[in-house]
């Protein structure tokens, strides 16, 4: 008969649950190790490589983060501003308020040009979007749905969905009925956009995840699990052939992501407090953000690091949205003080303050040939400014 | 059991890393080279840079003609 007893030779805590039991005495790579039973079982179970423990793992983390700073810390051999040094200064831009657009009922919380360069969509805190023409400020269409946040013809809204409302120029087409749902998250949709084929929608959500979506079939084809809070805002890379996008969120990390295989490429941690929004530089090579920390930051994707912070001391209120102008040289960032600051990318210095809301600026849009910007703002306007 | 879930999410946490390690980076002076020349190559086609002459930029208030 298999009787087996195991006589434990030694008694005391586990090196893994810290537990006082009888231990297994066992030898990894002639290293003793003290587990209980129970925590042999779970090492064999959990695949953990021989002599993995929650100790040894913490210890790794902690040195990968160091060997992650000073890989970084190596190529740090000179600043963005220092190498443009040579280029020179911007003479003074003027870009003036253009265009007044009154219509809303509420806060502006969001705004979009359309590709023809000249309609933009803006969707308010009253529960309406409105289709303007920019040239001759006709309210193109009005669109009544819980909107709040939209990027493109996709409208998000406080409901977690996120729906797609196809636009015409035919007047007399009720757009409220063809909206279709396409996004489901458990929480908030805070930011959308399409992706290149239109096809596809990419949302970002409260939940903490980003999600790719069908939008013919409404089917979740991708998801992105990283962010440990709410994430803010997302954009798509510019490159044709991208296949990665940036999302930035109130863990203040702004992550970049493979959309085919939903892992986590790069990760930016920075910023120090939430992210509000995060815009790529024309070029794909690098992206912005803007942050309740009353600052913007630009990073490098090839250099895998921040290569400038654009502060002032006076600057003391949180930046809610980011834009680059077509060349990449001048950001534009709405602040909640009611300005948009105009930054020069390269120098680190500020052009221009531009003057005119009267209240928290929540959106700013170039438009798509780069001949005005747009900003929407907490007082029931939106402007463009040329 | 929470070390376990513990344990599982350092692991995950320790993979991110290893990956984010071994990715090729570039001196920040090459990548800094290369965004300026970027600037500079489309700076003229940048018309909120440059500034457009009220003719061609459709915001800019046109001047009037008047009859004499």
């Amino acid at each position: 008969m298999c009787d087996q007893t195991f006589m434990a030779a030694t008694f005391g805590p586990c090196d893994s649950c810290g537990k006082a039991s009888p231990l297994m005495n066992i030898y990894i790579k002639s290293e003793a190790i003290n587990y209980c039973s129970f925590c042999v079982e779970m090492m064999a179970c959990q695949q953990l490589q021989k002599g993995e423990t929650l100790q040894s793992l913490k210890k790794e983390s902690d040195s990968l983060k160091k060997k992650l700073e000073e890989e970084r810390g190596k190529l740090n051999d000179v600043e963005l501003h220092q190498v443009a040094e040579k280029v020179e200064v911007l003479s003074s831009l003027s870009i003036k308020t253009r265009r007044v657009l009154k219509g809303h009922g509420n806060k502006v919380l969001c705004v979009d040009w359309c590709k023809d360069k000249r309609r933009l969509v803006s969707s308010s805190q009253d529960g309406k979007a409105i289709v303007w023409d920019a040239f001759t400020l006709n309210k193109v269409s009005e669109i009544s749905l819980s909107v709040f946040y939209f990027d493109s013809n996709a409208q998000n809204g406080l409901d977690n969905k996120c729906s797609v409302v196809p636009l015409s120029l035919d007047k007399n087409e009720n757009l409220a009925a063809k909206k279709k749902s396409v996004a489901m998250h458990t929480n908030y949709v805070s930011g959308c956009t399409f992706t290149n084929s239109d096809m596809q929608l990419l949302t970002s959500s409260g939940d903490g995840t980003c999600a790719l979506w069908d939008v013919e079939s409404g089917q979740l084809l991708q998801s992105f699990h990283g962010h440990t809070a709410d994430v803010l805002s997302l954009d798509l890379a510019p490159s044709e052939t991208g296949n990665t996008f940036v999302s930035g969120g109130c863990d203040m990390k702004a992550n970049v992501w493979d959309m085919r295989s939903g892992q986590n490429i790069q990760s930016f941690e920075s910023h120090e407090s939430d992210i509000n929004c995060v815009r790529y530089y024309p070029s794909g090579d690098a992206f912005a953000s803007a942050s309740d920390d009353a600052t913007c930051r630009f990073y490098d994707l090839r250099a895998d690091r921040e290569v400038a912070v654009y502060q002032k001391d006076s600057v003391i209120f949180g930046a809610s949205s980011v834009d680059f102008s077509l060349s990449g040289r001048l950001l534009f960032a709405g602040y909640n003080d009611y300005t948009i600051n105009v930054w020069d990318v390269l120098k680190g210095t500020r052009v221009s303050i531009l003057f005119g809301h009267e209240n928290r600026v929540s959106r700013v849009r170039v438009s798509p040939d780069g001949t005005a910007l747009c900003s929407a703002s907490w007082d029931n306007t939106l402007r463009i400014w040329a | 059991m929470s070390s376990s879930s513990s344990i599982v999410a350092m692991k995950k946490v320790v993979q991110q890393l290893r990956f984010e390690a071994s990715i090729n980076r570039v001196k920040v002076s090459q990548a800094a080279a290369e965004l300026q020349q970027f600037c500079m190559n489309n700076a003229t086609q940048d018309p909120l840079l440059t500034g457009m002459s009220s003719s061609t930029n459709p915001f800019r208030p046109q001047k009037v003609c008047s009859f004499l």
